[in-house]
């Protein structure tokens, strides 16, 4: 446990790894990981504490605490995941537990920003795939081979056509998915920009 | 796709680039941050050896971990006392503007960016708070980011983000007495859904629109992440432009008239094109309260709380959990029900407008046995403001405590928080489980006005049986 977590890096076209089905719609931030949690100055320790309070209303039920969700990496979800507030405590207490892809029916807008930031492939598919597979994964272990490129997941006996926003798969398969210094390349161009702006010349008190 | 809205003519304003994987790189002309979502972007630069790009275009103040009834330092917190230091030395440090509690112009960040006059139309706003969207009240494009693009606005004052289409929200009509824009936002939610505006930004409109006071526009544009959109906004007219008149930081002589006939140009065109417009009648709403635990999930005061039946096959899940988490029965009157706190404040309803609304409903008043009632200024202006009215004696007598500003229980970051499943009368703007400090505390949101109202009677009431008298 006291290997430091590393965040990643770099391109990535392809991702195995076991599934862990949250079933529910409008999971808000607050549930992933609730305000108390926010008190930090850095994203190091969120990873336990990831749904704490869903986790303790159902005892040791819940499937980030069953024992044979352990080592999963591929969480699967339904619709409007993420949804409420803007903290990327959430995504990242969601990493530091483990995940590394979510696939869904539908994510919340800031969440799914912060998740590709990041570096979180975040896939939808249909309502009746996401429930196929929450279905299988509920009664036995299901492994999923992501092929970003692809934008497929595979197991043994199931295929599934992801969907991803073009520009997020671009980014991961490209490892421009850490945007500040691709930012930074158009510096002079964010200079002139500053420039031009009207509201910068009349604001000069 | 979008021509010729505000947002299109903001956005194309504001772009730097098409970024090679297709994204726009978005120059951000007001950067906002506070204790909680910044302290890692800033750790983040250290790490890449980065300087802050354009200090002067990022203001700070501390909001969501500040205690309300003692602000003595250090806070009796250490982790809360821990985040405030952090943002001072990170301040000092990177030479940012820092409205520090004792300013004067402390508070909550989408309280004090407004009355301070650095929000203004036509800048794109960034903060890290989904709230951000209230600024759009000003026809600006705000909206929230996470700690990464914190990280990155601080960089190079840009973004990388796809645009957004743009959904009109027109409202016909006005809406009646006792009914505020806490109601309406309430209903636009309930009507459209919480994830309708995934994708989209808000432009809300219509005569309901331009009849409401500013102050309320920022109510109506705060809760547009509420459903599902990033950013939400208002075309601004004479309204926007008399509110911002002498601001500290509005734009002053000669250039105040260079800035209005600018602002004047931004609106929406007049054949302008949306993705798409819905429309709603404001006088059809009621006091709008919500029943679950998504802010969706309202009814007016008057009506029973929906049957499984009635609701949309797709919302029938989180439904089925609401009823379990609340305790409510399907066919139940909402009215009536039982309330244990009673909170005034947030960026949603903590401005001066909403403290006067609630204090003249509680005038001659007093709070219910057993109810625990405070109300918490959203910033050090509007404190000072309903002082000089009179405002803090009204709610004291009332038996409502007074505390000092910041976000308190809407989030619950600090000690104001519920105990186990007390049910709140809140002003504020999320009903999520857990939302407020206790792992099975019920919210119900509402305006202040009827916040005061249930803080009389000791249940939810009808705040028109106290005005309309």
């Amino acid at each position: 446990m006291s290997i430091k977590f590393k965040p990643p890096m770099g391109k990535f076209s392809r991702l195995n790894g076991k599934c862990i089905s949250l079933v529910g719609d409008d999971i808000d931030t607050d549930r992933i990981i609730p305000a108390r949690f926010l008190k930090c100055i850095d994203f190091d320790s969120l990873g336990k504490s990831v749904f704490d309070d869903d986790r303790k209303t159902l005892k040791g039920n819940h499937p980030f605490d069953l024992e044979t969700n352990k080592g999963s990496s591929i969480l699967i979800v339904n619709s409007n995941f993420g949804c409420g507030s803007s903290r990327e405590h959430a995504p990242q207490a969601l990493m530091r537990w483990g995940i590394k892809a979510i696939i869904g029916e539908s994510f919340a807008d800031i969440f799914y920003s912060n998740c590709i930031a990041i570096g979180i492939p975040c896939f939808t598919l249909p309502k009746e795939s996401i429930k196929k597979i929450q279905q299988y994964s509920d009664i036995k272990n299901l492994f999923l081979e992501i092929d970003l490129f692809k934008s497929t997941a595979k197991a043994k006996d199931l295929k599934f056509n992801l969907e991803i926003k073009e520009t997020s798969k671009k980014m991961f398969l490209s490892g421009e998915w850490d945007a500040t210094a691709k930012l930074l390349e158009n510096t002079d161009l964010i200079e002139n920009k500053l420039n031009d702006l009207p509201y910068i010349k009349f604001n000069i008190n | 796709m979008s021509q010729d809205t505000l947002f299109d003519k903001v956005w194309d304003l504001h772009k730097v680039a098409n970024l090679p994987g297709g994204l726009d790189q978005i120059f951000i002309g007001l950067h906002l941050i506070h204790e909680v979502t910044s302290p890692q972007a800033f750790g983040a630069l250290k790490d890449k050896n980065l300087k802050v790009k354009f200090p002067q275009r990022t203001v700070a103040t501390v909001d969501h971990i500040v205690p309300t009834d003692n602000q003595s330092r250090p806070f009796k917190d250490n982790l809360a006392e821990q985040m405030i230091d952090t943002l001072e030395k990170n301040c000092i440090e990177h030479k940012i503007k820092f409205f520090n509690i004792g300013s004067g112009n402390q508070g909550i960040v989408h309280v004090v960016a407004p009355e301070l006059g650095l929000t203004q139309p036509g800048m794109t706003i960034a903060c890290g708070d989904s709230h951000t969207s209230t600024h759009g009240a000003f026809g600006s494009i705000a909206f929230g980011i996470g700690t990464s693009q914190v990280r990155d606005v601080l960089a190079s004052q840009t973004i990388a983000m796809n645009k957004l289409k743009v959904r009109q929200i027109w409202c016909e009509n006005k809406l009646s007495n006792g009914i505020y824009a806490k109601d309406l936002v309430l209903h636009i939610i309930n009507q459209l859904g919480v994830k309708a505006g995934v994708g989209y930004a808000y432009e809300f409109a219509g005569p309901a629109i331009s009849a409401l006071s500013m102050e309320e526009r920022m109510t109506i544009c705060n809760m547009s992440i509420e459903g599902g959109a990033r950013c939400g906004y208002i075309n601004p007219d004479e309204k926007t432009f008399s509110y911002m008149k002498d601001k500290l930081f509005s734009p002053q002589n000669e250039n105040w008239e260079n800035a209005v006939k600018w602002w004047k140009s931004l609106e929406s065109s007049d054949n302008c094109i949306y993705d798409d417009v819905f429309k709603l009648d404001a006088s059809k709403v009621e006091p709008t309260i919500t029943w679950g635990i998504t802010p969706g999930q309202s009814i007016g005061v008057n009506q029973k709380i929906p049957l499984l039946n009635d609701i949309n096959p797709n919302d029938q899940f989180i439904a089925g959990e609401a009823y379990e988490y609340m305790g409510f029965k399907p066919g139940q009157s909402i009215k009536n029900t039982p309330i244990d706190v009673c909170f005034i404040g947030s960026c949603t309803n903590g401005r001066i407008s909403d403290l006067r609304v609630a204090a003249q409903v509680l005038e001659h008043h007093k709070v219910a046995k057993n109810i625990k009632a405070f109300v918490v200024p959203g910033s050090e202006k509007v404190a000072k403001e309903a002082k000089e009215e009179g405002l803090d004696k009204i709610f004291i007598n009332a038996g409502f405590q007074w505390r000092e500003p910041g976000c308190s229980m809407c989030l619950a970051m600090n000690s104001d928080k519920l105990i186990g499943n007390q049910v709140s009368a809140s002003s504020s703007n999320r009903n999520f489980k857990g939302r407020q400090g206790s792992p099975n505390g019920r919210t119900l949101l509402m305006s202040p006005a009827m916040v005061a109202a249930a803080s009389i009677t000791g249940k939810v009431s009808d705040v028109r049986d106290f005005i309309n008298k």
